[in-house]
């Protein structure tokens, strides 16, 4: 019988704090290759810190981070170097360099990282830029003069463009009106599908949740406390996520003020 | 784990120690900062765009205010220096000081103060709020080092345009003491001109020049340092800006005597 293969991605025994307060306590969480995870969870209890140690930009103080089975965190600089070329992540804030123009966002790994000519560089951008439903006109616009949710899709283009193989999406639909969430919404799960990787996601935003997610995982006072199939959500009989999805100040979860 | 009370008596040690290892992890966190940002201009991948874009921010658009600092500076020192001197019969050994001044001191001191204004802070402001929006995350998931793209452009910039602008200072204050002289205390402006030449060394410049590109590496760094170590939104972008002025201009008057007492001691 053959081993079956390890998780895309998993957090092994991480943990992390800042001074005196514990966000992450031993997490253990893993996302199979192909299947897209959202984290949901209340303000303060270490989401964003969970994606941030994956995607290399916190270092855990104790635990392993893994893809395909192969520990990253502590991997040599030339290694994590290689494995980072392999993830796109779409910020909360869309974190588009503001001195560059649409296209140059978009191709800014191709042309720094991966050593594309700017002209083929500028027409994959492009391409991407229409994945997104952005149009030509916007390439040579730079970021203050495009809307919210603009800026939010050519933050997924610039995500999408190298064809990773991990995306991490950090509060993608957040700021954004319901209709131009869904449509955020709609297009990750395009991208998802056709690039046929891996997903995690971060959110507030039960809808969104609901639309990305494959599984759902909530996280609680930096611990994995539910972890189910997205469908499962309203029926998961679990104390934390009853009381998060129905928006209730009383239960488990104390209010963060 | 909370430290044990400590008698009242004993109070003040505390807060001196803390200080205290509060400044030397300071100036840890400085150094380890400078030797990855040296790390960063000595090994690929370079950014040749983004140095000749700072090429022209730190050094181009820095002419104008250093050369009017320069040319005022001169003429000031030019008239201070032919007061003073009139006191022991010296006004004529006016042109030489006023080189010398200029080339040894002045020039590259004045140059990097009017930089560690307008460049550290600047500097500071960009990458503090490229920090505070993300943008020093997104280049990371981008596969991009930020000491690569951003760091290393900077100090390699700055290290070389300071020692051509204080050259150009040097020129310029040079000028300015000439103008007054000539102008003002009726000096002969070819004599002038052939006292100043005569008496300079070559190592009144070079040692200006060394010291410019010392000053400039710390310009440049402090802006960084600050800038990328920002924290806390416009708030702590604004601290940064302050921080990064302030410990430029405090490391170059500190450099300046240092290297003043090494080259002198020569």
């Amino acid at each position: 019988m053959s081993t079956p293969p390890p998780p895309k991605l998993e957090w092994r025994g991480v943990r992390k704090s800042f001074e005196d307060a514990h966000v992450l306590r031993g997490l253990d969480l893993s996302v199979a290759a192909g299947r897209s995870l959202v984290i949901i969870g209340a303000s303060g209890q270490g989401k964003s810190v969970t994606i941030k140690t994956a995607a290399g930009l916190i270092l855990p103080d104790a635990g392993e981070i893994l893809y395909d089975g192969e520990i990253v965190d502590t991997a040599d600089s030339r290694t994590r170097a290689a494995l980072s070329g392999r993830l796109g992540m779409l910020f909360q804030s869309g974190a588009l360099f503001d001195s560059l123009s649409i296209w140059e966002n978009v191709a800014f790994r191709l042309i720094n990282a991966d050593g594309v000519a700017r002209k083929t560089a500028k027409a994959r951008a492009i391409e991407a830029l229409a994945r997104v439903r952005l149009g030509r006109q916007y390439a040579d616009l730079y970021p203050s003069e495009l809307s919210g949710g603009m800026q939010k899709r050519v933050g997924l283009a610039r995500a999408v463009v190298s064809n990773p193989e991990i995306i991490f999406f950090d509060e993608p639909t957040t700021g954004l009106d319901p209709i131009t969430a869904a449509a955020i919404n709609d297009l990750i799960v395009q991208q998802v599908r056709d690039l046929g990787c891996t997903a995690v996601s971060i959110t507030h935003d039960l809808a969104s949740a609901r639309t990305i997610g494959d599984e759902i995982a909530m996280l609680h006072d930096g611990r994995i406390v539910w972890r189910g199939q997205a469908a499962d959500l309203d029926r998961s009989g679990d104390p934390y996520v009853d009381q998060f999805i129905n928006g209730r100040s009383d239960g488990p979860i104390a209010a963060a003020f | 784990m909370d430290a044990a009370p400590l008698p009242a008596a004993l109070t003040p040690f505390r807060a001196v120690g803390r200080a205290v290892l509060g400044l030397l992890i300071q100036v840890g966190s400085v150094v380890l900062f400078a030797a990855r940002g040296v790390l960063a201009m000595l090994k690929p991948p370079w950014f040749f765009g983004q140095f000749v874009r700072q090429l022209q921010t730190i050094g181009y658009f820095s002419l104008p205010v250093v050369g009017l600092t320069a040319v005022f500076t001169g003429a000031a020192l030019a008239l201070n220096i032919y007061t003073g001197g009139g006191r022991f019969n010296a006004e004529q050994i006016m042109p030489q000081i006023v080189a010398l001044g200029i080339t040894r001191e002045l020039g590259p001191v004045l140059a990097a103060l009017m930089l560690a204004g307008r460049v550290s802070a600047a500097i500071a402001a960009e990458i503090g709020a490229m920090r505070a929006t993300e943008q020093i995350d997104a280049m990371q998931t981008l596969s991009t080092d930020p000491f690569h793209y951003l760091i290393a452009p900077r100090l390699a910039a700055a290290l070389v345009t300071l020692p051509l602008l204080t050259m150009t200072a040097d020129i310029i204050g040079v000028a300015g003491g000439w103008f007054v002289a000539t102008k003002a205390l009726a000096f002969n402006p070819t004599v002038y001109v052939r006292n100043t030449w005569d008496f300079l060394q070559s190592w009144d410049v070079v040692s200006g020049l060394i010291k410019a590109a010392v000053f400039g590496f710390i310009v440049a760094l402090m802006g960084c340092y600050h800038g990328l170590n920002a924290t806390g939104g416009a708030r702590g972008v604004g601290r940064a800006t302050t921080h990064a002025v302030v410990s430029a201009a405090i490391l170059i008057f500190a450099a300046d005597y240092l290297l003043t007492s090494l080259f002198t001691h020569r």
